[in-house]
């Protein structure tokens, strides 16, 4: 089974062909914004991180970074940096030099001002456009995709209907051999065993019972309750009482094949089939993390409604809530209001799902990306300085 | 799933069901739970989509859906009686003992 994508320098498959402006830093933001405003196929990523950092947390910025430039939804990158942050605009242009495509960076404080830099990023981007007009998209297998997979604004429906629905795509995907990624670690609380049973390895499933339980812990050592934050008040007005049984409805995305392996949060999966990445439940946090680690297409389902898009990534929004797909139309994709009625099964629903997958990876458009909807923020895990 | 099921039971080990219409007070619900059926009398008004007990569960009892606890009653809950956050407490993510 194929998709039409475009093919990268190394053999990397995109389901969208962005021209990517980076700022490394938030002072740049502004500048990044001007280079890529009005440019079609161009889009910057609103980066508010990337100075006075350090240690693990600088790294996972520039990880993530990085992540993005190197994604395969990606044709060509200008990184933007004022010139004195820690994380210089150079040193993530330079890591991203090993995927082949074409990186160029930069400054501010060099070029001569804010004006100055977003004419010469303008003559930069527009080169990139029109190289990457040229590039025609090419018959792929969709043993290439890595699906991210993602709840927001759950609710009953989320656990019966929607979630179970994704769940039957993602094994028909891992059955075509391709990659999905399960994420949002918090929202595994109180459903750690069933999935940890799923392990390839009794070490990987000591892994994901390992996760949970720091996650559980950080939790404690505020002093505070998950409780005040997940469930989420949307979700207890839609009738979601703990973490345990959110947790039990978001599983079911993931499908039922085995777990080949856990990997941290915005790092590549290194195996096909069903992967867990250690991310928050933030819905943007992780959605970032996943795009990081080359994620090409998303699959997002909702009950409350939501409207979160990637900047570089078609995501597609599912719900079983008849409400939410009257009242938010313009944001839900694909309804599957059916299965709650017992007139669709879940595995009927997921066929569907699975043929809108293949015809979004080949180029139709989501409600958010129509929208405009460009979400981005870094899984911080430190202090500025 | 039944046609017109007002409610629906995951798995047969839940002592909860989930309302997929809003339920009143006084009603009398139908299920099926794994080919068998059964009735229920709503006791409260149950907002679409919260849960109704299928049994007494006595106080400090797992609430159990998907076949899973999901947490732990404070109080006992009649059969047909609203369970949600004002009757049930998680044990994950905090500490023990705090309400």
């Amino acid at each position: 089974m194929n998709f039409q994508g475009y093919r990268r320098p190394g053999g990397k498959l995109g389901t969208r062909n962005h021209v990517l402006v980076i700022p490394s830093v938030v002072c740049s933001q502004g500048a990044a914004e001007g280079i890529s405003r009005n440019l079609k196929g161009a889009v910057y990523l609103p980066n508010v991180f990337g100075c006075a950092q350090v240690g693990a947390d600088r790294e996972q910025t520039k990880r993530t970074l990085v992540g993005f430039g190197t994604n395969p939804n990606v044709f060509a990158v200008l990184v933007v940096g004022n010139g004195c942050e820690n994380l210089p605009a150079r040193e993530v242009a330079e890591a991203m030099a090993p995927s082949g495509k074409r990186v160029e960076y930069v400054e501010i404080q060099e070029v001569g001002g804010t004006k100055k830099t977003i004419a010469k990023g303008r003559r930069i981007l527009k080169e990139m456009l029109a190289d990457a007009a040229s590039l025609q998209r090419e018959a792929i297998p969709v043993s290439e995709l890595i699906l991210g997979t993602e709840c927001g604004g759950s609710d009953y429906t989320s656990g019966l209907a929607s979630n179970p629905a994704l769940g039957a795509a993602s094994d028909l995907l891992v059955e075509a051999g391709g990659t999905v990624i399960l994420s949002e670690t918090t929202e595994l609380i109180g459903a750690e065993h069933l999935l940890a049973r799923r392990a390839r390895t009794p070490e990987i499933g000591q892994k994901v019972l390992d996760l949970i339980a720091w996650w559980e812990k950080e939790a404690i050592a505020t002093g505070q309750d998950i409780r005040g934050a997940n469930p989420a008040p949307g979700n207890i007005a839609g009738g979601i009482t703990t973490i345990e049984e959110k947790s039990l409805g978001c599983i079911y995305k993931g499908g039922t094949t085995p777990l080949e392996e856990v990997i941290p949060y915005a790092f590549p999966p290194t195996r096909k089939g069903l992967v867990l990445m250690d991310t928050p439940g933030h819905d943007v946090d992780q959605l970032t993390g996943m795009m990081a680690g080359g994620s090409q297409i998303v699959i997002f389902t909702t009950g409350r409604g939501t409207p979160t898009g990637s900047p570089i990534a078609p995501v597609i929004k599912i719900s079983g809530n008849a409400e939410t797909c009257r009242k938010m139309k313009d944001n839900i994709d694909i309804n599957v209001t059916q299965v709650l009625q017992g007139k669709e099964t879940v595995k009927e629903a997921g066929r569907r799902i699975f043929a809108e997958m293949t015809a979004v990876a080949s180029g139709k458009l989501t409600k958010a990306e129509k929208l405009g909807q460009r979400d981005f923020c870094i899984f911080k895990i430190g202090l500025n300085f | 799933m039944a046609g017109k099921a007002k409610a629906i039971v995951i798995n047969e080990k839940d002592n909860v069901a989930t309302a997929i219409i809003p339920l009143k007070a006084g009603s009398t619900v139908s299920l099926e739970v794994q080919g068998r059926a059964g009735k229920v009398k709503i006791l409260a008004a149950i907002p679409m989509g919260h849960k109704f007990a299928l049994r007494e569960i006595g106080q400090g009892e797992d609430v159990i859906k998907y076949g899973e606890p999901i947490g732990q009653t404070t109080a006992r809950i009649a059969r047909g009686d609203h369970v949600h956050v004002h009757n049930v407490v998680s044990h994950r993510g905090r500490k023990e003992g705090s309400r």
